[in-house]
């Protein structure tokens, strides 16, 4: 009798628990209705995924198209978690030794057309990507370069052949900016989508007004059922970063996806109060500077060396952290991916000694062993952008001051600025960054390469030991193995043979009205865009 | 009349070909290339081939006389190609922009001169007197002040009064709808920078009444006519203000031109989708195409206000119709 009362007691009291856990549950059930709007600091450059690069292109367009993998839109912050979007149940696993990826589609995908996607449509989509004909533009084609062939067996699987088994496959099917559009549409006119747009999205594209905004409204054929929640988005084209900030304060726009710097952070956070929810993550983004291997006495990996050790990252990262949009201290890959060195490894390689004063003693040794003439002032150029860039090239020539080798500022605007970087090499050292789309380090890394393998390394030199270590990394598919060899890839690069230099990682900052529910930040602001799952608790 | 006009309207050829040799040395003198803008930004990976292809489709990779005798062979038939970055054309990328220039511009105008011309002429009237006193510090700070600064401090100030008051903070739309569509959004937008942008005007066109005014006082004729004993108001309105209206009508007609493509930094700090931030933005971008059919665009503006003010200085002074 005794135990049956504590019985029926303990019950209770797990029903009223049960009960009060349930009340914040419920509360986060999604809600239909509503239209997002959110501001974009830049215009999109053309329509067309394949062939654009810009986040700005991405952001108000990435909802009208559908794509096969991506990130886990609920835990956009992994770096391995990838789903499927228009394929049936998991991403598939390799067969034929890594070489062979079947996917496998969802028959009740439809385009905005109301025609139903095929595996031919997903075909002439990668097609177009990894292997365009003469006069199309794709982007991102060289990434695909382990891709052999793409055919579809059936309406409804989709075959990619690899020439080699690698894991940079996976990530790199996801990036974001891999659209499926209409085989029908690409084979009357495969420049179609440069200029119109026509998927098969959450949304359905309605009107762009020229310069101010984009707009589209729910669709309600949309595959992944019960969503998108959201009636309608609109993409608010705003240059200043000001105007944005205040645009949420004043509820002109319910978030901003790009990022904040800390200060509007820290302004938005003590207007609004309760009303403003602050997401951060660490950006895939290193900000880097970069020397001119030709001109002198950066010719030699001493003097190189030299303007490494003399930056204190990791004190550096404590107090930037408040005036710029950078945080986090790492080396040539994505801080905490399986491939990067844990903080102790990366203590290891020079300038990222936790040591200061050993540092730059080191530096000025190294400078004095060189020769380099110190009475002269270097030729720094900074790109014509203050966050971070700006902020972090004037704190950079300060930190080079503390072991005596001098520089002057040049700021450029972005296209001088480039014709500079690019064109003249009239410069010793320059800023530079490495954003990517999926955090893939397989590919990321490729920055780092000889001039001549890597379109985005500007800084005149050839290290063949790095090729040869990327070439036998890219084939693995042992994550241990491949660790290893990113490890002798980062201290060939950022140590011994002293070629480019990270500085500190972004941090991104995503300011938004607390009403808005189901958003969760990601470690770069092309990711997590389809907006299916965003609703607002108004 | 007819022959002045007919002189005039001939002048305008010789003028927008210049400028459009001008612009096209110009643009082409800025270091940079739309497509290192447009394919690799932020150092991330882009392939080299997408880029040689961007060149070669956007005509960036021809030699300068081809790319020169297209843009003139382009204009002769009023056919301004397509946007460089957008890919759509021109005239439909200006043409919404060009709307809402044109209102701003209109209502600035409306506000500069409905509020210049009375106060410069009370200010040279009353020269010396106090109300000439805060007239003038009126107009110098209007000159003073930045456009854009005072926009900022605008927005700033109904964000704060409106959060004080309604509890929930404030600010002007910022994206554009037409008058026609919506009168009260519309103006609830572009009120503000109106206002911002036609202080300045204002003050300029004051401090220009009042010194010409000031100069037609002191003419003969305006002494011959006290002299005669007509009422001091008739002076001013009929024999002084006339007259001194000439520099005054440049005045605004410049300012009018301005405000047509030279309102960038108002623009952006008010979101307005005008013809200055599409400026801005296409000379940021290196878009040949766009930049050079918008400078097209604004001298073309500049040719005929100032050939309306030249029409307008005709009818005014009649020395000039018959000289």
């Amino acid at each position: 009798m005794k135990l049956a009362r504590i019985k029926a007691v303990c019950a209770a009291v797990l029903g009223i628990a049960a009960v009060h856990t349930a009340i914040p549950a419920a509360a986060q059930t999604p809600k239909r209705g509503g239209t997002l709007n959110y501001v974009v600091p830049a215009e999109p450059p053309g329509y067309d995924g394949h062939r654009e690069g810009t986040f700005a292109m991405l952001q108000p367009i990435r909802p009208y198209y559908s794509v096969l993998i991506r990130v886990d839109p609920n835990n956009p912050s992994t770096t391995t978690d990838f789903v499927c979007d228009v394929c049936a149940g998991k991403v598939p696993e390799p067969t034929d030794d890594g070489k062979v990826y079947t996917f496998k589609l969802r028959d009740d995908v439809k385009f905005h057309t109301g025609e139903t996607m095929t595996a031919d449509d997903v075909v002439a989509s990668f097609n177009k990507i990894i292997f365009p004909p003469k006069g199309v533009r794709s982007l991102r084609r060289g990434m695909f370069s382990m891709v052999e062939s793409v055919t579809n067996p059936d309406k409804s699987t989709v075959v990619f052949k690899l020439k080699f088994a690698t894991n940079a496959f996976i990530p790199v099917l996801a990036i974001p900016f891999n659209w499926i559009y209409q085989k029908k549409i690409l084979d009357k006119d495969i420049h179609w989508y440069e200029t119109n747009i026509g998927g098969s999205g959450p949304f359905i594209f309605k009107e762009r007004q020229a310069g101010a905004f984009m707009r589209g409204d729910r669709n309600p054929n949309y595959y992944h059922k019960g969503q998108p929640y959201l009636d309608g988005i609109r993409a608010i084209f705003a240059t200043k970063e000001s105007l944005r900030v205040q645009a949420i304060r004043g509820g002109r726009a319910d978030i901003e996806f790009r990022g904040f710097p800390p200060a509007s952070r820290d302004d938005l956070v003590k207007a609004l109060g309760k009303d403003v929810t602050v997401q951060e993550s660490t950006w895939n983004c290193p900000i880097m500077f970069s020397p001119n291997h030709k001109r002198k006495p950066f010719d030699d990996a001493r003097v190189r060396r030299a303007l490494s050790l003399a930056v204190d990252r990791w004190g550096g990262a404590k107090y930037l952290s408040k005036i710029a949009l950078v945080k986090t201290v790492a080396g040539i890959t994505f801080p905490g991916h399986a491939l990067s060195p844990s903080d102790e490894e990366l203590k290891q390689i020079a300038g990222w000694w936790p040591d200061l004063k050993k540092s730059r003693a080191e530096a000025r040794k190294l400078l004095k062993e060189s020769g380099a003439d110190l009475s002269k002032t270097y030729l720094f150029i900074v790109r014509g952008v203050d966050q971070p860039y700006k902020i972090i090239a004037t704190w950079l020539i300060d930190q080079w001051k503390q072991v005596g080798i001098n520089f002057k500022m040049e700021t450029h605007p972005t296209g001088p600025f480039y014709a500079i970087q690019r064109g003249s090499k009239e410069f010793d050292v320059s800023t530079d960054a490495s954003c990517n789309t999926i955090i893939n380090p397989l590919v990321d890394v490729t920055k780092y390469l000889s001039d001549d393998r890597a379109s985005n390394n500007y800084y005149q030199y050839k290290d063949r030991e790095v090729d040869a270590l990327y070439d036998k990394m890219q084939r693995l598919t042992d994550v241990k193995a491949q660790r290893k060899l990113m490890f002798e890839i980062a201290k060939l690069t950022l140590d011994t043979h002293a070629n480019q230099f990270p500085v500190l990682w972004w941090n991104r900052i995503v300011v938004h009205r607390s009403y808005v529910k189901g958003w969760k930040v990601s470690p770069s602001h092309y990711l997590n865009q389809a907006l299916d799952n965003v609703w607002l608790d108004k | 009349m007819r022959k002045y006009i007919l002189k005039r309207l001939l002048l305008v050829i010789p003028t927008l070909f210049g400028a459009a040799a001008l612009v096209f040395i110009m643009l082409r003198l800025i270091p940079g290339d739309i497509c290192e803008i447009r394919m690799s930004g932020d150092g991330g990976y882009f392939d080299q081939r997408a880029l040689d292809q961007c060149r070669e489709d956007s005509g960036t990779n021809l030699p300068m006389m081809t790319q020169f005798i297209n843009f003139i062979w382009g204009l002769m038939r009023f056919d301004f190609g397509t946007s460089m970055w957008t890919g759509q054309p021109v005239l439909t990328e200006i043409a919404l922009r060009f709307e809402l220039s044109l209102q701003v511009a209109i209502m600035a105008t409306i506000i500069g001169v409905i509020i210049a011309i009375p106060l410069g002429t009370i200010s040279a009237v009353k020269q010396n007197t106090w109300i000439d006193y805060v007239v003038r510090a009126f107009s110098i700070a209007g000159i003073a002040t930045p456009s854009f600064w005072l926009g900022i401090l605008i927005i700033l100030g109904l964000l704060m009064s409106t959060q004080y008051v309604l509890g929930t903070p404030w600010m002007p739309p910022i994206t554009y709808k037409p008058i026609w569509e919506a009168p009260l959004y519309n103006l609830s937008m572009l009120i503000w920078p109106t206002v911002a942008t036609g202080y300045r005007y204002s003050a300029v066109v004051t401090r220009m009444t009042r010194s010409a005014l000031l100069e037609v006082l002191r003419e003969d004729y305006v002494r011959t006519a006290r002299a005669k004993g007509l009422w001091e108001k008739v002076i001013i309105r009929k024999h002084a203000l006339k007259n001194a209206l000439l520099p005054v009508v440049t005045i605004v007609g410049m300012e009018f031109a301005f405000l047509m493509g030279g309102l960038a930094v108002t623009e952006q700090v008010f979101n307005l989708n005008g013809v200055g931030k599409l400026f801005v933005d296409s000379v940021l971008n290196n878009d040949y195409t766009m930049t050079q059919s918008l400078v097209m665009l604004v001298v073309m503006i500049f040719v005929m206000v100032n050939f309306l003010v030249d029409i307008c200085y005709a009818w005014m002074d009649p020395r000039i119709r018959y000289s």
